[in-house]
């Protein structure tokens, strides 16, 4: 979908993917999907896509960090993904083969696995490789900050729907304006994040770079917008699954209840990137860097 | 989406910022902070002579709506005195929304000169959230109404040519069905001004009405009708008036501040890592802020009234402020508590001001617990408790 259609793809831009990724999120559907789009389209910008990853029959996965001695750690999408993509060094990898495997037993039901390099093919090499990957990995960035998105807001709405038919002391337990104000945190904080992604889905869509200036609070750069919508949305999730989960009462804490799978998978999701700590430290590094206008 | 401004409201964005960068001088906030008056009516004329604030009402003449947010946005970025000019431009909208001939004329047409001023008369010694049962009283007689009562956080009366009054015309009656609003003039007979002062500089007031005296002609609104006027006016206060990047001044004063300051652990507090962190958080609050309050104004824009919108960005905003601000006062330790003014005040005594002001924040215009209210209820769907 999100690759163009001269190389069979369907020609989305990123912020058509946002609205899909975001229902992917709201049904926290097990699929790799943000992997897939994001490293077929990496995988295209070289013409390396091939039919099976385009069309889908093979799912593609992205390697969010370097590879350290031909193995990368943790892929998100590693049990899954029969073409992995990956930075060594400074050469763009694909692997063929070695999927579907055994996921680590995880907190966020992922398809989590380790994976080695072995066997693999350079598709890109040098700056033009690393520059790229870079950009695969804000995508990556931006379309997981919508299915935190989607994720967040069907919290809410679970939250919202046990309160008001859950009843405690006579009445619905909805009706407490405790729980009421709990909730009415979250709205703000899930249309916040999706503006959010979704101004960063339109700065990638953009050609060349935009602007950087926090002191004037005027930021269009796609790299620094991707990196604020993953740690926002992720925030947004994981208060809006806490709070849910917790108004559910000891039901939320049973695995009958959908509200315990959003709150495992929203955490997986917030911090298969690494700690949202450490990325707001590389974000700092962007905007203080002050590139100003482009 | 589409994150770009149009081209008249960008064009608006470049002369109010070119304008800020001519007339906006380190002495007109020096004296805000000295005098109380969050004002400046070099800024306030200067801009009204460019004819900026004219684009700046909802729906005057062909302008973009965007406009109000936009002059708001880039005053509070900027750091100037602007509350005086917003609760006139306020009341301007209002005006223009539902406002008669007379208004227009007699008020409006000089509210756009910048050289006029309103203040907002809602809130009571014993009635602030609980708005709808204020007692302030206002009786008629003939073409007359006769009002007596007092208003609490009237900022601005000592300045202002009118005052946006909510009374009670009908006590019989459920409590938001018999109030009806006025904009009084404030040179009326009758009207005392008493200063309130506060924690963070910025004066306010208490104002006393005893017999005040005005024409049927000063009503705005239907009789008993002015609860839907303030509809429109907290639609417009929130949000879309300033008061949601409170935060981007701040980063701005906190980053100089940390680009000099040493840390306790050697070398600067700019290459501390926790601080780095929060600088970058307080940059992602600054755009969240920023984004629901665009939101809110192109709500307003589309003939929309944002009340939920505007909730979330107030609520999220106010919220978000203080969070950032008692984060920074602590990492600048004891010189974070020095004030304007003090020998090795961290960033010049601008931590603490803002440490000062930040508790107002989630207060006035509608709490925290009103907004949530708001939300839960319209938003929600949750069952109205109250």
């Amino acid at each position: 979908m999100g690759v163009s259609t001269q190389t069979g793809g369907g020609g989305a831009n990123l912020s058509d993917l946002v609205v899909v990724a975001e229902e992917a999120g709201a049904h926290i559907a097990p699929l790799p999907l943000v992997d897939h789009m994001v490293a077929s389209r990496l995988l295209a910008t070289f013409n390396a896509a091939g039919d099976d990853v385009v069309s889908g029959t093979a799912v593609a996965g992205l390697a969010l960090r370097p590879a350290v001695g031909q193995v990368v750690r943790s892929v998100p999408s590693g049990a899954v993904a029969e073409v992995l993509v990956a930075l060594e060094e400074d050469r763009l990898v694909a692997v063929r083969g070695g999927a579907p495997l055994e996921s680590l037993p995880n907190h966020a039901d992922l398809p989590l696995a380790h994976r080695s390099l072995n066997g693999s093919e350079v598709v890109a090499t040098g700056p033009e490789a690393v520059t790229a990957y870079a950009r695969a990995v804000d995508e990556w960035r931006t379309l997981t900050g919508s299915l935190l998105v989607g994720a967040a807001r069907t919290a809410v709405d679970l939250g919202v729907a046990y309160v008001t038919d859950r009843h405690q002391f006579g009445r619905p337990v909805g009706s407490f304006q405790a729980v009421q104000h709990g909730l009415a945190d979250l709205p703000g904080l899930c249309d916040g994040a999706r503006l959010l992604v979704a101004k960063a889905a339109w700065a990638g869509d953009r050609p060349g770079d935009g602007i950087v200036d926090v002191g004037d609070n005027e930021i269009t750069d796609f790299a620094v917008l991707a990196a604020m919508a993953l740690i926002f949305a992720g925030q947004a999730a994981v208060q809006a699954t806490d709070r849910s989960l917790h108004y559910h009462g000891g039901y939320g804490f049973a695995e009958e209840y959908d509200i315990q799978l959003y709150y495992r998978k929203t955490r997986g999701w917030a911090q298969a990137n690494g700690d949202p700590a450490r990325e707001c430290g590389r974000l700092a590094d962007l905007l203080l860097s002050d590139r100003g206008t482009a | 989406m589409d994150f770009t401004l149009s081209d008249q409201a960008t064009a608006f964005r470049s002369e109010v910022k070119a304008l800020l960068a001519n007339q906006l001088t380190d002495d007109m906030v020096d004296a805000m902070h000295e005098t109380g008056t969050f004002n400046a009516p070099i800024l306030n004329a200067a801009l009204a002579d460019a004819g900026l604030l004219a684009g700046a009402v909802p729906g005057y003449g062909n302008r973009d709506p965007v406009e109000l947010y936009v002059l708001f946005n880039e005053l509070e970025k900027a750091g100037a005195p602007y509350d005086g000019l917003a609760v006139t431009m306020l009341v301007a909208g209002v005006v223009h929304a539902l406002g008669t001939e007379f208004h227009r004329t007699e008020v409006l047409e000089k509210l756009l000169t910048g050289r006029h001023y309103c203040c907002l008369g809602y809130s009571e010694p014993d009635h602030g959230s609980d708005v709808a049962a204020v007692t302030t009283r206002a009786i008629s007689e003939g073409e007359d109404w006769v009002i007596d009562g007092q208003k609490m956080w009237t900022t601005m009366a000592h300045e202002s040519d009118w005052v946006l009054l909510l009374t009670r015309t009908n006590p019989d009656v459920e409590k938001h069905r018999g109030l009806t609003m006025f904009l009084v003039p404030m040179d009326t007979p009758g009207i005392e001004v008493q200063p309130v002062a506060t924690m963070a500089t910025e004066r306010t007031n208490a104002t006393f009405y005893d017999g005040v005296r005005v024409d049927d002609r000063w009503r705005i609104g239907e009789v008993d009708g002015g609860w839907s006027v303030m509809g429109v006016a907290l639609a417009l206060e929130r949000g879309v008036m300033g008061g949601t990047n409170p935060a981007v001044p701040l980063l701005r004063h906190v980053r100089e501040w940390a680009e000099k300051a040493p840390s306790p652990d050697g070398g600067l507090m700019i290459e501390d890592p926790l601080l780095r962190e929060r600088l970058a958080r307080t940059a992602i609050a600054n755009q969240v802020g920023q984004l629901l309050t665009l939101r809110a104004a192109w709500v307003a824009a589309t003939g929309g009234l944002p009340g939920v919108e505007g909730s979330m960005a107030k609520i999220y905003a106010s919220e978000a402020y203080q969070e950032v601000v008692g984060w920074f006062q602590q990492m600048a330790g004891a010189e974070g508590l020095l004030g304007f003014g003090a020998d090795e005040a961290a960033a010049d005594g601008w931590i603490d001001y803002n440490a000062r002001h930040a508790p107002v924040t989630t207060i006035y215009g509608g709490t925290t617990e009103i907004n949530r209210n708001n939300i839960a209820e319209r938003h929600l769907g949750l069952p109205r408790v109250r």
